[in-house]
């Protein structure tokens, strides 16, 4: 772990995207679904995964969107990212949702659908 | 971040949940902005209160909040999306109303001032020197920063109101940080406000946390306002040093060349349907010029003017508000022209403004032209 943003302890199967997420506008707030065509997460499910991604890009209001899904049960466990930026920091926090950092290395060796554990206070991570 | 022993157990949720998530927002904005630790503050400003922009999502988490939530330090709060006193007349739905009603009730029960205002730091008194704010408007920062001698962070909706929350903000680099790498060279002869919102746009643009800028003449308040307004709309960059910087600091001038970048990137229209003045909104000295320069003279098109409730209120006592009406404005107070919903690409095709802010926003945002000219040559071609 780089960073720890929002700290906890989780398990749960990888969802893993290459690109950066707008959650203003990409996602819907009351599925967890995305919603952009044009996204490699296309029309997948945020809900109950440990959702890896580089990081958050575009607006700032994009935060409650983490916290509508959040509220409608349909958010990720975790947040795994590259990068930090306020907006998925600040969704995250409003949301009590788990947020670490990684480092380039780490974040290439995850794949999709694997079993993945973190717990914050003892600052690490376990693969299956 | 090093949190103190109270910190941790509020962090931890033994002061209750709003107290337990304002920590979290200010533990996850910290680290995300390598702050060491939080320190107190006196003046919280929060935006996040145009429905506009924050939509049902944030109209539903202000309203959950607001229950139990109050702010701790004294706090005052951005412009919302129209002016309840002449609201009718701009045909906006029943919904967009009682949404924002909503959101404005959620506040004023959180304890904060209704102030609904970009420019806090002219309709409020300045705390003294070196005195530690937590402002989310990006242009209130700025000036703050650079103008005020007060120091904070460029906040985010959600870092200002947990500052609110709990009277502490990260102790962020803007706080800290007093040496910039970049020195900008003001180099554009006799400048306008136009001038230095595109030079503050410049500067936001190549800037990082904070930039010198040298070559600088005295500037009047609304020079100065432009100024900050461009930077806050361009980048992350947060406070203004005026001067040449470190020999090894990096210089770059802004001359006629750039200033023709910027012009070319925000004006897109020969000539506007309506004027918009205010973006940021207009103090009273700019609203006393401005009824100076309209004597005698009326405006041939709709100009909306936006200014603080305060300042309409004074300026109605002094006599401006019938002078501007007279001319042919329409006086808007509580809100303002960046991110509003009273101006829509339906009825309007392009807009022309004074403001490098107002024209990103209704650029971007509101998806209509923008004919950008400083005040002077806006009365004159526009008024008879």
């Amino acid at each position: 772990m780089k960073k720890i943003l929002v700290s906890g302890k989780v398990e749960g199967i990888v969802l893993k995207s290459e690109k950066p997420i707008n959650f203003l506008g990409t996602v819907d707030k009351k599925t967890g679904i995305i919603s952009d065509e044009n996204h490699d997460l296309y029309q997948k499910s945020l809900k109950d995964i440990v959702l890896v991604f580089p990081s958050g890009v575009g607006s700032s209001v994009g935060a409650y969107t983490i916290y509508s899904i959040k509220s409608n049960q349909a958010a990720p466990l975790a947040m795994i990212c590259k990068k930090v930026d306020l907006t998925v920091a600040t969704g995250c926090a409003l949301a009590n949702i788990p947020l670490i950092t990684i480092s380039d290395e780490e974040f290439s060796s995850i794949k999709n659908g694997m079993k993945i554990s973190f717990d914050t206070e003892f600052n690490q991570i376990h693969y299956q | 971040m090093e949190l103190t022993k109270e910190e941790e157990s509020a962090l931890k949720g033994e002061h209750g949940e709003i107290q337990q998530m304002a920590y979290r927002i200010l533990v996850a904005t910290g680290e995300a902005t390598d702050a060491e630790k939080l320190v107190p503050i006196e003046w919280a400003h929060l935006s996040g209160v145009n429905y506009n922009t924050i939509g049902d999502a944030g109209e539903e988490f202000l309203s959950g909040i607001s229950k139990h939530a109050r702010v701790k330090v004294k706090t005052t709060l951005n412009p919302m999306g129209f002016d309840i006193d002449n609201v009718s007349k701009y045909g906006l739905d029943e919904n967009f109303i009682s949404k924002q009603l909503s959101i404005r009730n959620s506040y004023e029960t959180m304890g904060v001032i209704p102030s609904f205002s970009c420019i806090p730091y002219e309709i409020f008194d300045i705390p003294k020197d070196g005195t530690q704010v937590a402002f989310a408007e990006s242009n209130a920062a700025i000036h703050a920063n650079s103008y005020d001698n007060l120091k904070t962070n460029k906040e985010s909706a959600f870092s200002a109101l947990a500052s609110a929350i709990v009277g502490k903000s990260p102790n962020s680099s803007l706080r800290k940080e007093d040496d910039p790498n970049i020195t900008i060279r003001m180099k554009v002869k006799n400048p306008n406000e136009l001038t230095y919102g595109m030079l503050g746009f410049f500067a936001g643009k190549v800037g990082d946390t904070s930039v010198n800028i040298s070559g600088l003449e005295e500037m009047d308040k609304r020079q100065t306002k432009a100024m900050c307004g461009g930077m806050g709309t361009s980048g992350t960059c947060a406070k203004f040093i005026f001067g040449e910087g470190n020999s090894d600091c990096e210089k770059i001038d802004f001359d006629e060349k750039e200033m023709q970048n910027v012009h070319d990137e925000l004006n897109t229209a020969e000539k506007g349907d309506i004027i918009t003045l205010g973006s940021p909104q207009l103090g009273l000295d700019e609203i006393s010029d401005l009824t100076g320069k309209l004597k005698g003279r009326s405006f041939q098109k709709r100009c909306m003017v936006f200014m603080p409730r305060t300042v309409k209120e004074q300026s109605t006592k002094i006599g401006y508000t019938a002078e501007l009406e007279r001319a042919g404005c329409e006086i808007l107070s509580d809100c303002c022209t960046c991110l509003s919903p009273l101006i829509s690409k339906e009825s309007v095709d392009a807009v022309t403004t004074n403001s490098i802010k107002g024209a990103f926003y209704l650029k971007n945002s509101n998806g209509v032209g923008v004919n950008l000219k400083p005040l002077l040559q806006i009365v004159e071609d526009e008024t008879r």
